[in-house]
């Protein structure tokens, strides 16, 4: 048993937690370290498309439709988020750079910055999304009384007559109008962005998400043994039965398409999706990740609708049965609503019914809790963003334009401002509140949310055609939205309010005064039983074909003024003019700084008009001192500023003013965009050839490095072999009577040396060969056996002065190949003695070995040295490159052996690499093609 | 009492004819052709003079000379570097260490002689 107390206390204390959120989220922001700056955030705040609709209405509609009554409103979504990306993104990238406040905002401000258009598209959308609204107070206000009568779980069905101050509805309105005050209007200056709130309405959509979830498991596995029972079970029930079968009639069909169709617009352009998507955007990249996120968070919180659905019509069809009233009112289809004795039962409720019929109160106010985020998310965020809407595009211009009040005059409008606001708010949910006591409650919430978003889609045509269309005009978007509009609400809201009965319901059989054409379900005589159209496909259907086709005729037969084609352009070429539009100004005139100024302290407040001029000189290097005037810069600067608070619509209409001269004509703008983009990519090259340039140097640098440190090397290989031969030559000169036996040895150590000293500048000749280019080849074939033996042959000391072991694996037979044979003796000897060099100083042991592998021999030369580490397996086979390796100690050697054989083995097409492990030894290997595969021809070849 | 010098080379062909140098003037040698096996001999044969190559398989003559002017226990010992590595930074490093000596290789062993006889009889 649930206790009214604690469930006001519970809801309270969930409101707290989220005001703690956004003010956490809100001093972030002042301190600059933006907690909603990430995509996981981004995308969160965009689930507030989840209201509670979704969390409640969806389970209705399952259970009256099946799968096809709810998925389309998520399909939608889905499908503009990943095919409609550039649409958005270029949305964004336009409000961006214009500071666009709202989707009014951003129509107006495409079509010449229209305050006719700004007011219009308000107007719509309050209209519209006022129903939207009052089934989120709807929904609160019925599930709190659901919960507070727990552990009953039937509803009285007379809900409509509750005079307002007994209704629970009235007061939950009234605590939405304060909640959405507080979190919308906290600032003392009007700003378009809100960052505290997106950070709580992301948590709300964890918290939605978290709540529907559980509450489909805690169903499908605790009352049900998972989904196989639960649709087992569901197979009995006839009515269940025939929602799983896909109804494919022609009204399910376009009523399907209907519904997708809407959605894809609503969740890009119903005023809170466009906050949270458009203006709360914080970096456009964002979007990558939420095109994907969004989507699945969709997926997730619908997996378990047709659970819920399900179980609720087994459970309640059950008790149904025992109940005469109800049994007889149950009929083949299922309307939605259970009709008992004492009270109802409503399918959308099914998942909050359900835990309290199973006696889970604490589960059930989770739910509770979900669906109140659900809608409270919703209404918060839409009457913040309708509040923007209806003071900047419909209160301020007739203000501003009112002489008499002298608004312009007065001294801080940003209060008046945020008043204007916080009013607009409270008006929103009275009417929300209205619309609820005396109509809503005759519809299901998924009816009216098709409703709003019928409304809404007549956006679409305006501002997809206008991003995309330089000809569209403001008279073509004026005459297609309202048209549209006018359509709307003559098929959709007229015959609602007949439901209503506020009017005849002969208005809608016959037609108004008996003209059958007008019909509004049946315009110009449609055959809509043919085609399948359900009112709400009807309505959308001529709604949006006339408004497309007034757009563009009315496009068509128009003319732009100047700003319009200037705005025209500056939308639909917003990626081409993105940096120079920003860089330039579209001012002719300069005007007095301290009327300026003033301006701006009026709207935004002196401390961020302050801010504001701070940063604009910190940028430009502007030094106020003295400063008479503000520059066209500054100009078009403010009035980017101001419409960031009233709208660009008033803003044109407020720096004007002051300004006393009409910004620059079209093709003036034209000529300055496209000189700004021309310095642009001017500068762009020249910063790209300085790039080039400084990489050629250091590339150069590093070649010249390389090439110091190979003399270096080269240099000092030489000085071992002469400091032991000149030193043995003077003792064999001072010491004329050295005794035989170490007059042999130090003369044989004399010859040793000196043929070490050939070598080495044999190998230097070699490398500048090669890496010239010039070498002689003389190509034969022969046993590679050869080559093995005589270069042992020419090891053969080396290997007796360490006492090394050493150990073969050859084939028996022989083993042809093509190629130069002394060069590949070089390439054994190299490393061979490579391997003598690396042996230990007892007990080495170099195994030589070779066997063929399809088309190639496969040679290899291994030691039981120290070995390479695996970094540098790679790099020793480059130029100049000497390994300074902690396990085989300091370099011996130039470093050009291993390059030289490398090169050696490139023009027989081998390949050479090393297979290594520190302490474990060292194994080159290297492969040629066998004779018969190889490309070379015998004789003498020069590279 | 002979003197001791320890010759540290890891290059065969240069140790022969240092080690019949110092013989022949009366100097009890020992030989390391690393620097680990170096700093081994310094505790147990504990020479007067080492000749010190810098290029050395695993830790070098550098370091060689680092750990033995950091022990006070072996201040009297002289330290000449022979190294092929004549660059003057090389030379400044390695005299920096507060070797007695630097000479590039090739030498003339007389030069290296007197050297050997002047700082020993220091």
């Amino acid at each position: 048993m649930l206790e009214q107390k604690t469930i006001i206390l519970i809801s309270f204390g969930y409101m707290g937690l989220l005001f703690a959120i956004a003010f956490y989220g809100d001093k972030r922001a002042e301190m600059g370290k933006s907690i909603i700056s990430n995509p996981y955030i981004y995308a969160l705040s965009l689930a507030v498309y989840c209201t509670a609709w979704t969390f409640y209405g969806s389970v209705g509609a399952a259970s009256r439709a099946g799968i096809t009554g709810f998925l389309s409103t998520y399909i939608g979504p889905t499908l503009i988020m990943i095919l409609g990306w550039p649409i958005i993104r270029k949305i964004i990238r336009i409000s961006k750079i214009n500071r666009i406040t709202s989707i009014a905002d951003f129509i107006a401000s495409r079509y010449g910055k229209s305050t006719v258009l700004a007011g219009i598209v308000t107007i719509i959308a309050v209209l519209g999304i006022v129903p939207y609204i009052s089934i989120q107070i709807k929904a609160i206000s019925t599930t709190f009384l659901l919960l507070n009568q727990s552990p009953k779980i039937t509803m009285a069905s007379n809900l409509v007559n509750i005079p307002v101050l007994k209704d629970t509805a009235f007061y939950v309105a009234g605590l939405l109008a304060i909640f959405a005050v507080i979190f919308g209007t906290r600032h003392h200056e009007a700003t378009e962005r809100h960052e505290g709130l997106v950070a709580a309405i992301a948590f709300e959509s964890i918290v939605k998400l978290v709540a529907f979830v559980a509450a489909g498991i805690f169903i499908t596995y605790g009352i049900y043994d998972g989904f196989g029972d639960l649709f087992q079970k569901a197979q009995a029930v006839p009515q269940i039965k025939k929602l799983l079968v896909m109804d494919v009639s022609a009204t399910t069909f376009t009523g399907w398409y209907n519904g997708l169709f809407l959605a894809m617009l609503a969740v890009l352009f119903l005023p809170r999706q466009f906050q949270v998507i458009v203006v709360e955007n914080v970096d456009e990249k964002h979007l990558n990740k939420a095109i994907w996120l969004f989507p699945l968070y969709l997926l997730l919180i619908n997996i378990f609708v047709i659970p819920v659905a399900f179980s609720g019509m087994i459970h309640f069809f059950e008790s149904c049965q025992m109940d005469t009233t109800c049994q007889q009112s149950l009929s083949g289809t299922f309307s939605g609503i259970l009709q008992f004795t004492n009270g109802i039962v409503d399918a959308d409720y099914f998942a909050l019914t359900l835990l309290m019929s199973e006696r889970r109160e604490g589960f059930a106010m989770l739910v509770f809790i979900g669906g109140m985020s659900a809608a409270t998310g919703m209404v918060i965020v839409e009457t913040v963003a309708l509040s923007t809407m209806v003071c900047n595009d419909l209160v301020m211009p007739v203000l501003i334009r009112v002489e008499a009040l002298k608004i312009t005059q007065r001294h801080d409008i940003s209060s008046l401002l945020l008043t204007i606001r916080r009013a607009s708010i409270i008006l929103l949910l009275l009417m929300g509140y209205l619309y609820f006591h005396f109509v809503a409650k005759l519809f299901s919430l998924i009816s009216i949310g098709m409703m709003s978003f019928a409304a809404i889609a007549q956006f679409s045509p305006a501002i997809i055609g206008g991003i995309f269309w330089k000809g569209a005009t403001k008279s073509g978007a004026i005459s297609g939205l309202l048209a549209g509009f006018l359509i709307w609400g003559y098929t959709l809201v007229l015959p609602s309010l007949v439901q209503a009965d506020f009017l005849s319901q002969d208005f809608l059989s016959n037609g108004p005064f008996g003209i059958e054409w007008l019909n509004p379900h049946q315009l110009f005589g449609l055959d809509v039983a043919l085609l399948g159209f359900d009112p709400y496909t009807h309505a959308v259907f001529f709604s949006m074909i006339i408004n497309v086709l007034l757009f563009i005729g009315v496009s068509l037969f128009s003319r732009q003024t100047e700003i319009e084609q200037k705005q025209a352009t500056l939308f639909v070429d917003v990626f081409k003019y993105a940096v120079a539009s920003e860089k330039s100004s579209f001012w002719r005139a300069t005007a007095p700084l301290t009327e300026l100024k003033s301006l701006l302290e009026r709207f935004l407040g002196k401390n961020r008009t302050q801010n504001a001029l701070e940063e604009y000189a910190i940028e430009h290097h502007i030094n106020w001192d003295g400063q008479l005037t503000a520059d066209a810069g500054l100009v078009s600067h403010a009035e980017k500023l101001l419409a960031g608070a009233i709208g660009s619509a008033s803003a044109l209409v407020m720096v004007t003013s002051v300004v006393k001269e009409e910004p620059l004509g079209f093709d003036e703008i034209m000529d300055i965009l496209d000189e700004t983009q021309q310095i642009l990519i001017y500068s762009r090259k020249l910063e790209k050839a300085t790039i080039e340039l400084e990489e050629a140097n250091a590339r150069l640098k590093e070649l010249d490095k390389l090439k110091n440190e190979f003399i270096s090397t080269v240099t000092h290989e030489l000085r071992t072999p002469l400091t032991s031969i000149r030193a043995i030559a003077e003792i064999l000169h001072a010491d004329t009577n050295l005794d035989e036996e170490r007059h042999n040895k130090f003369s044989g150590i004399i010859i040793t040396e000196s043929e070490r000293l050939s070598r080495l500048i044999n190998d230097v000749l070699d490398f500048q060969k090669m890496e010239s280019g010039q070498i002689q080849w003389k190509i034969s074939q022969f046993d590679f056996k050869e080559v093995i033996e005589q270069s042992l042959a020419a090891t053969f000391q080396l290997v007796e002065e360490k006492s090394i072991h050493l150990k073969f694996h050859l084939p028996k037979s022989e083993v042809q190949v093509t190629g130069d044979m002394d060069r590949l003796i070089q390439v054994m000897v190299n490393l061979i003695s490579n391997a003598v060099k690396f042996s230990p100083a007892k007990n080495g042991i170099i195994t030589i070995g070779m066997d063929t592998e399809n088309e190639h021999i496969k040679v290899y030369v291994r030691d039981n040295g120290v070995g390479i580490s695996p970094d540098n397996l790679e790099i020793i086979f480059e130029e100049f490159t000497q390994v300074q390796d902690n396990g085989r100690g300091r370099p011996k050697g130039t470093g050009i052996g291993l390059t030289i054989t490398r090169h050696i083995l490139d023009f027989h097409k081998g390949k050479i690499w090393v297979e290594s492990e520190l302490s474990q030894g060292a194994k080159f290997l290297f492969t040629l093609p066998l004779a018969q595969y190889s490309d070379l021809d015998e004789g003498v070849k020069i590279t | 009492m002979p003197k001791k010098i320890l010759i540290v080379d890891d290059e065969p062909n240069i140790v022969v004819p240092l080690e019949y140098l110092m013989e022949k003037n009366n100097y009890e040698v020992k030989i390391a052709e690393t620097g680990e096996k170096a700093l081994e001999l310094i505790t147990s044969f504990n020479p007067d003079l080492i000749l010190l190559d810098i290029m050395l398989p695993g830790i070098d003559g550098y370091e060689v000379c680092q750990t033995i002017r950091e022990d006070p226990s072996l201040d009297n010992t002289k330290i000449v570097f022979l190294s092929a590595m004549a660059r003057t930074i090389d030379i400044a490093r390695g005299m920096g260490l507060a070797a007695d000596e630097y000479i590039t290789k090739p030498f003339a062993t007389s030069y290296v002689m007197d050297k050997i006889k002047e700082l020993l009889e220091d």
